[in-house]
This record gives structure tokens, sequence and C-alpha cells, in this order.
């Protein structure tokens, strides 16, 4: 779980780790009211938001006036911050935290992490702060200490004076230094944080240390435990789709493609989005239904992933250990009693109870595919989203010029056909002048079954709304349409 | 010869009564594992499942001479659960629990140094040696008694993997599901040495996952001692960065822990490394016709 900058700021006030004087503010006033109060020449306006980046990318001001506080904060506030951390969509800006300017004479870089490998929490330090860490990391790794914690004694002096050495600090700093640690140290295991970072960690012109930036994770495993945490929590950062399966026990996370996955275990989710991508197609979601899951679970999961409206084609990939299939299939039947399926739907069983789920989900008259083997599922779910995307890319005809007398004005009306809506044909000769091009393409497309094979077959839109819309020799039935009736 | 486990092994249940515990003891039973008791606080003296019901795991250690233990209680109590095996002297822990706070796993491991317990998960399906012992929540009809010895961080994969290798007539020696969380007891490179010290084991399967630098190890350590052919599949080739795949463990993060850094480093030892899920079985047996 992630926190603003202001709230892990106030976390960082608790422990003692000295912050910038600075307040959230929600509007331009308050903001103006804050700096105003804070007094001095400059201010520096930051937008809260749920990334890394923001400088870069105008989310972070600084203010020399009272007038420009104001003026940044309108600026911001109520917009979406895009930075190389968000999507292309970015993350809205719905408070700012406003803080005094401190004349900065050094930037350095600390945080406290959980190491893998060794199996203890671990701080990173750098005299080369306010930089991207892996970049450091990357090319001068000499530039980058850590320092290993063991859980039974604790962080001891020597680790704290061995990271005021390697940043090059002096006298009373050593001490300021410890202080920061110890406070990191203690908010990490009193609230299951996963990792604090301050980046920059600065040391200003009178030689005092403080954290400019302010970074916290929270172990979702522990946070729970941890209402104070919890509250700060901010659903607006977070895709609504995933903040919606959280509260259904799912396993989420929105991706870019037009293949909805419904797996069971997180490994499987992986390997079905990897396979999809392999045979050609995209993934839009990872969602792992988990091991103890019900028909309740399997229909929400089902109906979240069809509330994706580029959602083209539905792959079902599960091997039953503790999930039973017919509970899948059971899940996929409500849901589909629920709501209109519109995508094809693509199913692939195998473990405890197949044989009762595939029963389940045969003769259901929908579009499901029973798929044995997995590989030809993915096949299969690929060319599918294939087709109905083809089917559903639009076309427009212009269906007629309305003029207005009175107004004096006229425009075309469009009428909106897709590539997968059927033709009907309303007459069975070659209306056209024989020899002539229309007589030509007329002689290529007749007969055509759809849009997207009139069209593959030589004719023009313009070809299409005359033939329907001026003569009726054809009629296109909308597909739709055809589906609600 | 197996690893681990085999039909003398004697297991018993820590929450053998609540829901989860029960259901997978009858499963367990039903599968011939030599279930020998359970332990729940406060129920000692009940019988449950036909079986004898301790307070404690000393007491159920003492009583049946069991030497491995499954864990199926809650997250908050999981760590509590360990650290009593461990005290009372059991060799093989399996802990299928999933979602133990971090904190606690590393305290729990710490703790472990030294004592010669071996920890296998926690968040995992358990270890199965067919048709011989089953420990943790896999479902027992898919094995075949066989030579492939399989190890992997996902459950599902697991299965996936068992099936494969069932469907191919090579079957499995043991099957260790390591688990997801990023602390966690033993590693592939730890089943790794077991297979291949293990006479019935001709090949291996290693199913790995985004996150952390266990499959880079195990790249190393294969590429030094192990003898035998390994087929490896890595999961996550499409998962964004910086997002938690499910398992607490599988995040790439910082540009540490990608699919690609895993094959690469996988491939650079000289082992074979399927693209798709679905070969892992195709390719495991292409190693023994060859």
């Amino acid at each position: 779980m992630n926190i603003h900058e202001y709230q892990a700021k106030q976390l960082f006030h608790n422990y003692e780790i000295p912050v910038p004087e600075g307040k959230q503010a929600t509007t331009p006033e308050q903001a103006s009211e804050i700096a105003d109060a804070l007094g001095g020449d400059g201010w520096v306006v930051k937008a809260q938001v749920h990334a890394g980046g923001r400088g870069k990318v105008g989310g972070v001001k600084l203010a020399k006036t009272l007038a420009e506080v104001t003026g940044f904060s309108r600026g911001l506030l109520g917009e979406r911050l895009v930075t190389i951390q968000t999507d292309s969509t970015g993350l809205p800006i719905n408070s700012l935290l406003i803080e005094k300017i401190y004349p900065i004479k050094r930037e350095l870089y600390l945080s406290l992490l959980l190491d893998r490998t060794s199996e203890r929490l671990i701080f990173i330090a750098s005299a080369a702060g306010g930089m991207d860490i892996e970049t450091v990391a990357h090319e001068t790794p000499e530039r980058i200490i850590s320092v290993q914690i063991h859980p039974a004694a604790g962080l001891q002096g020597y680790q704290c004076r061995k990271v005021a050495y390697a940043l090059g600090l002096k006298g009373p700093q050593h001490k300021a230094i410890t202080r920061i640690m110890q406070g990191m140290y203690d908010l990490f295991l009193a609230k299951d944080a996963s990792q604090i970072e301050i980046n920059p960690l600065i040391e200003t012109d009178s030689g005092d240390l403080m954290a400019l930036d302010a970074k916290i994770n929270f172990d979702d495993n522990a946070v729970a435990s941890h209402p104070d945490i919890l509250a700060m929590k901010d659903p607006a950062q977070e895709d609504d789709k995933e903040n919606e399966a959280q509260q259904f026990g799912l396993n989420y996370i929105t991706l870019e493609g037009n293949i909805g996955c419904m797996v069971n275990g997180a490994g499987l989710a992986m390997a079905t989005m990897d396979l999809v991508k392999l045979k050609g197609g995209l993934p839009a979601n990872f969602l792992d239904v988990g091991g103890g899951t019900n028909v309740e679970k399997v229909c929400e999961a089902f109906k979240l992933i069809l509330s994706d409206s580029s959602v083209k084609a539905v792959l079902v990939n599960i091997f039953g250990g503790i999930v039973k299939c017919d509970v899948i299939a059971s899940g996929i039947l409500a849901a589909i009693e629920q709501i209109h399926v519109a995508v094809p739907v693509v199913v692939r069983l195998e473990g405890t109870n197949v044989e009762e789920g595939r029963a389940l989900l045969s003769n259901t008259g929908l579009k499901i595919y029973a798929a044995d083997n997995l590989a030809h599922a993915a096949e299969q779910v690929v060319a599918l989203a294939e087709t109905v995307a083809t089917n559903d890319s639009v076309l427009s005809i212009e269906q007629s010029y309305d003029y207005d007398p009175t107004e004096k004005v006229g425009m075309f009306k469009d009428l909106l056909v897709r590539k997968g809506d059927r033709i009907e044909w309303l007459i069975d000769f070659n209306p056209k002048r024989v020899g002539e091009p229309p007589w030509e393409r007329y002689e290529n497309y007749r007969g055509s079954k759809t849009v997207g094979e009139y069209l593959a077959n030589g004719g023009l839109k313009e070809d299409l709304r005359y033939d329907w819309l001026h003569k009726e020799f054809l009629k296109v039935i909308n597909m739709t349409d055809e589906q609600s009736n | 010869m197996s690893i681990l486990i085999d039909k003398n092994t004697k297991v018993i249940c820590q929450g053998f009564t609540g829901k989860q515990g029960t259901f997978h003891s009858e499963q367990a039973l039903d599968y011939g594992t030599q279930l020998v008791g359970g332990v729940t606080p406060e129920r000692g003296g009940e019988t449950h499942l036909g079986l004898p019901v301790f307070n404690t795991v000393q007491e159920a250690v003492n009583t049946t001479g069991a030497t491995a233990s499954v864990i199926y209680v809650p997250p908050f109590y999981a760590a509590d659960a360990i650290l009593e095996a461990v005290d009372a002297g059991i060799k093989l822990i399996v802990c299928i629990t999933e979602g133990i706070p971090i904190l606690q796993m590393l305290r729990v491991k710490a703790a472990m140094a030294g004592t010669g317990t071996l920890l296998v998960g926690p968040n995992c399906p358990g270890v199965i040696t067919p048709g011989e012992c089953k420990i943790g929540i896999m479902p027992g009809k898919i094995h075949l008694p066989g030579s492939i010895g399989i190890v992997s961080r996902s459950g599902t994969l697991t299965y996936e993997s068992v099936h494969q290798t069932t469907q191919q007539g090579l079957g499995q020696s043991t099957c260790v599901g390591i688990g997801g969380d990023p602390i966690h007891g033993m590693n592939f490179v730890d089943v790794l040495r077991r297979f291949q010290d293990d006479g019935q084991t001709k090949g291996i399967v290693m199913v790995g996952e985004i996150g952390g630098g266990e499959e880079e190890d195990a790249a190393d350590y294969i590429k030094a001692h192990v003898t035998k052919p390994v087929v490896a599949y890595i999961a996550g080739q499409t998962a964004p960065a910086g997002k938690r795949m499910g398992h607490a463990g599988a995040i790439v993060i910082g540009g540490k822990g990608t699919a690609e850094g895993k094959i690469a480093a996988l491939k650079a030892a000289g082992i074979e490394v399927v693209s798709s899920p679905t070969d892992i079985g195709v390719a495991m047996k292409g190693c023994f016709n060859a």
C-alpha cells in the first residue's frame, strides 16, 4: 500500500525525522493561507500523487509570492499528472503540499528496505542524492553503501557511523543521521512498512539534515493490523477496477490489451498472460480468483472483466486444486444470467471436478468453448478477439443531408455500421449500367454476407450508401440490434 | 528414493480441526499419507478424523513420533506455529498459509538459523512424493510415481507441470512448491541439490517467476553442480513493473527480478527454457529421447 508524501512526512515527524515546515492544501485559497502562515520569501508547491518523477513534469513548483502560490495551486488542483511512473492517463491531483524553501548545500540519499537475498532489512545510502538511485547503482555503484540489520540485534551505532562517514557527515551531523536512521527503523517495524525512502535527504547551508521528500510503502499482508495506516489509503490514486476487485478479495491488475483473463493462482495467471502474448494477442488484465474461491467471487470476477469495454474475448483458465471446476463453471453461469455477454468466452478447465464443470458449461447456447488444451485455448481466444475487434471496427456512412430552411444550414447525418454487420440482399441481379466501373464492382461484391466482406470484395463506402440507403438493393442488419432482440 | 518425504514419513497437522485443516487432512488420508494426529490448542484429548488432537506440537511429537508438520493456521498465527514446530524438533515444516506479514517471516527465518529444521513455504501448495505421501493442497489424482523432480514458486504451475509430465508418461519423483512469498524457507538451490543427489530423479522441471534473484542463483548452481537435464519456465514476461502479481514476491522493482533477466541467466547456464508453459512436458520428454 502507498501513501502520499504529506502523510509520510507526518509519520516522519512522529518518529523525529526532521521534515520541512509545511501543510497539505486542497484549495488554492488554503494553499495561499498556509504559505502566508509559514512566512518566508518562497514556497514550494508539490502535487500529491502516488508516483515519483513529479518534478520533471511540472508537479513541483517554486513560488516567490503568495499570488504565485495561488496561481500554481489553481493550475495543479483537479488536473492529472503524468510522470514516468504513471500510465498515459496519469493520476489525479486532489491535494498539494505547501512547504517552506530551505537553502540546500548537498543532496543525499537514504532508504530502508527488505533485501530478499540476505533476508534482512538494509539501509542504502549514497552521497549522490536527488537522482534515480537505480541509475546511480548502475553507473557508479561505488557511490552506494548498504548496511544489513540483524532482526535480533536491531540497528547498531557502528552501522549509523558507517553511513555517516560514507556520506561525509561531520560533528553534530553524526548524531542527526543516527536519530534519522533509528526513526526510520522504528517506524518500519512499528507500522510494517516494506520500504522507506528519503530522496533527497538534504544538508542545509546551516548543516541541518532534513527529509525533503518522503516515500513509504507498507506490507499489504500486515496493513489490516494498522488502522491508522489503512485510514491513509487514497482510492482516487488507484485504478477503479483494482479497487473494486479488492473488495471482493480478488487480485486484479488492469493492462492494456483486449483479451480478458480469469485464472486461478498467481503463477498460472501470469503464465496465461504470457501465453496470450506468445500467440499474438495482448492481455487486458491479470486476474487471480484465488485458492479459496466461491461462486459469488467467480461471478464478480467475470463481471469485472466484462465491464472493461476494450475486452473483445475472454479466456478462463482453471487448474483446479482447491478450486473446484464446477464452482468456477457455476460462477460463470451466474454471471451470464446477470449480465449480457456479447464477447466470445474460451474456457479451459482441468483438475478437481473437471467433468462436472465441463458438463455445466455444455449446452448453454452461449459462446463458451471447452478447450482441453491450454495452447489451443490461447490460440482460439486470440483469433476470436481479432475477429471481434475487426467486426467492431466502425464505419461511418453519410446517411442523409438534413437542411433546416429557417436556419439555412444543412448537415450530414452519419450512420454507424460495423464490419461484422450482416447484409441482406433485396434484389438478385446487377442493377448498374453494364460495363461501367460500378457494374464491375457490383459483380465482385454482390452476395457479400457482411459489411466487412462487402468492403473486402471491392465495394466502396459510397457504393454501400447508394445500394442501401438510396436504392434499397440491400439492407444492413445491425449486430447489436439483432442481439438485443 | 525420493526427496524430503516418503511412505514412512509421519505427519501431523497444525490447525487440524479448522476448515482448511480438516478438508486437506481428509484428502491426505485418502491419498495414503501417514497422518498421525494434529494440533489445536485447547482441543487436546479430542479425536478428529479418527486421529488424536494435541494441545502442543511437543506433545504430538512425543506421542506419535511425527517428523513432519503441515500448517493451515491463519496468517497472523502462522509465525508462531512455525516456531512451535521448530522448537518441538520437527524436521520438515510445510507452511501452506498465505498472507503472513513479511517482518514476521524475517524474524522466523533468523530464529530458525542453525536449528536444522527445513521449512517449505509459506504461501505454497506443499510437497508430494506421488503414491507415497502428500503434504499440502495439491490434487493427488494428477500425479504419477516416476522420475521427474518438480520445483516451483507457483502452486497452479506446479500442477500444470505435474499434469504434463504425467501425460508424457514420465511421472514425478517428488514435487516441491517453495512458495510465492519474498521471504520463505527452502529455495530453488536447496531443492535442486536434493534432486541431483536423488537416485529416482532423472530430470528436473524448475518453474520460476518474476521478483527476487533466486532463479539467477539456481542458474549458477545448475551450471556448476547439476548433471541431470533441467527444463525451466519463467512466468511473468508480460507483467508490468512495480505491480505485485498476486504473489507477494512476484514484483519487479527498479528493473530487478525481470523475466527477461532470469531467462537470460538460465539460458547462459545452458538450461533449456521453454517460452510457453504448455511445452514443459514435451521438452522434458525430449531430453530423454535425444
